[in-house]
């Protein structure tokens, strides 16, 4: 049963050799397992699991089990974002996406262990504490949607939803050796989801596979009434079937080679550059072209990222306020001192810190300087990729400089840990799609697990706004040349 | 280097309570991220138009019709604090 990728299952159910009762409980107790704490030997991945067995499901989705980040609100479930401040909340809805997805016959197995408010790229900003990656224990799962990741990783959950603001989805999908795909801003609704930054958040799949990513897809995009943002996409979402890449043309991006030379602190490991450009190679067999493109903004995309979701959620964490919902600091003298308190002993460090960051950059006197600023630059990098997309069907990049590093590695200095996005977020502040696909293992005698052989390393690819579909070709066929050891971290 | 004040004052815009030990920390990792930041600073970008919404989205409003919203002791459920009327809160003239 554990061989089986989600939509295999579903196969399965359909042809009556598997039922989704069994496949639920099969789940169910490898999430209680192994998806609990670290004491009790598990990787910490799961902040709660389904008890019983789940209602009997006939949609398209046929009750396969799935997991959803924590931020997700979920009705009576637990939804706390990974945050003290929403301790024991348990909301009064479902997030639209896990409702489309419980509509279409998708069973709530598991919600997962995230980065607080999704600010981080490891998932040791947690009130949870750090899920670990289940290839090496003493490594990072990536973030913010670690504990998704980890989860499907390790087997624990045939597939999960994560967010994506800057390469939350990307990122952790990379390190944990899996497949997740940012789709186009606005595909997905965002109501229900415990909002970061508004205009960058997207929720998106992580997945075993190419053909799981696009069948979560399918069953979560389109206009919701409850999300003004949301957008009617212009086309279903098909089964990738790609086995050839002719006639694509792939661009490399000449500025996102190597963050380190102008950007201090990153550079691209080379055992990454050495899976990458063995990708390059297998895309050209594949019958792809691959030529150089600029983006002559990106090298600055990071920074614009980094003021504009810093404000938007220095404003939507505003009502983190003690009065409506989550925990409140006691023994007050007034309001306001309840107020400040409240948001002081609720919050954790890095959410004090892109509050205090946000606030500044909105005050007045500094307003025009970073947040109109970076405005503008994401109008620049936006004009970039539309520049670039003249030229060639889709970008590529490796998804990290980095393969998973250890626990507390960069938690000491901020900009260290930021840098983890430097390839993602320019397309998440273009608003376009892009997705990671495990391209081979880090060779590098320093970054080998437990399991030998090395550690995941992630292909991106980006295309045009609505290109998922072709994206999810091109990344299928490539996924099947590249032939990626899928199950290897499995518990 | 963003000064102590500075801090305080941001601090009190986001209603953010700061412990005397975590001022310093607090004015150092701000402007450390600050610093790196800055760099957009460089750019030229006198005639671009700052982007507001990434994707272009047209007939964002619904019909203005009145529905049933979250019954109220619903919404009561999760709060810390609640009367019969509302939501409880400390006396702001405190």
């Amino acid at each position: 049963m554990l061989d089986l990728s989600a939509s295999a299952a579903i196969a399965e159910i359909e042809a009556g050799d598997l039922s989704a009762a069994e496949l639920f409980a099969f789940y169910r107790r490898r999430a209680a397992e192994h998806g609990g704490d670290v004491e009790g030997g598990g990787l910490n991945c799961l902040t709660w699991v389904a008890e019983g067995v789940a209602d009997a499901s006939d949609g398209p989705l046929a009750g396969v089990p799935l997991a959803v980040k924590d931020l997700f609100c979920t009705k009576g479930v637990p939804s706390q974002s990974g945050s003290h401040i929403l301790q024991g909340y348990r909301p009064p809805y479902t997030a639209t996406a896990v409702k489309r997805l419980e509509t279409a016959g998708a069973t709530l197995l598991a919600k997962a262990n995230q980065d607080e408010f999704a600010m981080g790229s490891s998932n040791e900003n947690s009130a949870f504490g750090p899920a670990l990656n289940p290839w090496d224990r003493g490594r990072v799962p990536g973030g913010s949607s670690g504990g998704s990741a980890a989860a499907v990783a390790a087997g624990l959950a045939p597939w999960a939803l994560g967010t994506d603001t800057g390469g939350s989805i990307r990122q952790p999908a990379a390190m944990c050796g899996i497949v997740g795909l940012k789709p186009t801003y606005g595909a997905i609704s965002r109501y229900g989801m415990i909002a970061f930054a508004s205009s960058l958040d997207q929720a998106g799949p992580l997945t075993r596979d190419v053909t799981d990513a696009a069948l979560l897809l399918k069953h979560m995009i389109g206009r919701d009434r409850c999300d003004a943002t949301s957008l009617q996409f212009p086309q279903e979402i098909e089964r990738p079937r790609a086995e050839r890449l002719d006639g694509v043309r792939l661009g490399v991006p000449a500025e996102l080679q190597n963050p380190g030379a102008d950007f201090a602190g990153a550079e691209v490991e080379p055992s990454v550059r050495a899976a990458f450009d063995r990708a390059l190679a297998l895309a050209q067999e594949l019958g792809a072209s691959v030529q150089e493109v600029h983006l002559p903004h990106a090298a600055h995309a990071l920074s614009a990222y980094y003021i504009l979701s810093s404000s938007e959620a220095s404003s939507n964490l505003a009502r983190f306020d003690g009065v409506r919902y989550g925990v409140r600091a006691t023994d007050s003298t007034g309001l306001l001192d309840m107020y400040t308190r409240t948001r002081h002993d609720g919050f954790g460090a890095e959410v004090k810190r892109r509050i205090m960051l946000g606030t500044y950059a909105l005050s007045s006197g500094y307003y025009d300087a970073y947040y109109g600023r970076a405005q503008r630059v994401r109008t620049k990098i936006a004009e970039d990729f539309r520049t670039a997309f003249a030229d060639v069907d889709l970008i590529v990049t490796p998804t990290s400089a980095n393969v998973a590093f250890a626990l507390g590695e960069k938690t000491a200095d901020p900009w260290s840990m930021y840098l983890s996005d430097f390839f993602t977020v320019p397309m998440s502040l273009a608003g376009i799609p892009a997705i990671s696909i495990p391209c081979g293992l880090s060779e590098s005698s320093d970054a080998v697990g437990p399991h030998g052989g090395g550690l995941p390393v992630g292909l991106q690819i980006a295309g045009p706004a609505f290109s998922e579909n072709r994206l999810l070709d091109a990344a299928h066929a490539l996924e099947q040349a590249i032939g990626f050891p899928e199950g290897r971290a499995r518990v | 280097m963003i000064e102590r004040d500075e801090v305080l004052h941001v601090a009190r815009l986001a209603r953010l309570a700061l412990s005397d030990e975590e001022i310093e920390p607090m004015a150092r990792e701000l402007s450390a991220v600050l610093d790196h930041v800055a760099k957009i600073g460089e750019l030229s970008l006198d005639d671009v138009a700052p982007t507001l919404h990434v994707v272009e989205v047209t007939g964002a409003l619904r019909p203005d019709e009145p529905r049933p919203s979250l019954p109220r002791e619903v919404a009561f459920e999760q709060a810390p604090e609640v009367g019969d009327e509302g939501f409880l809160v400390p006396s702001p003239q405190a």
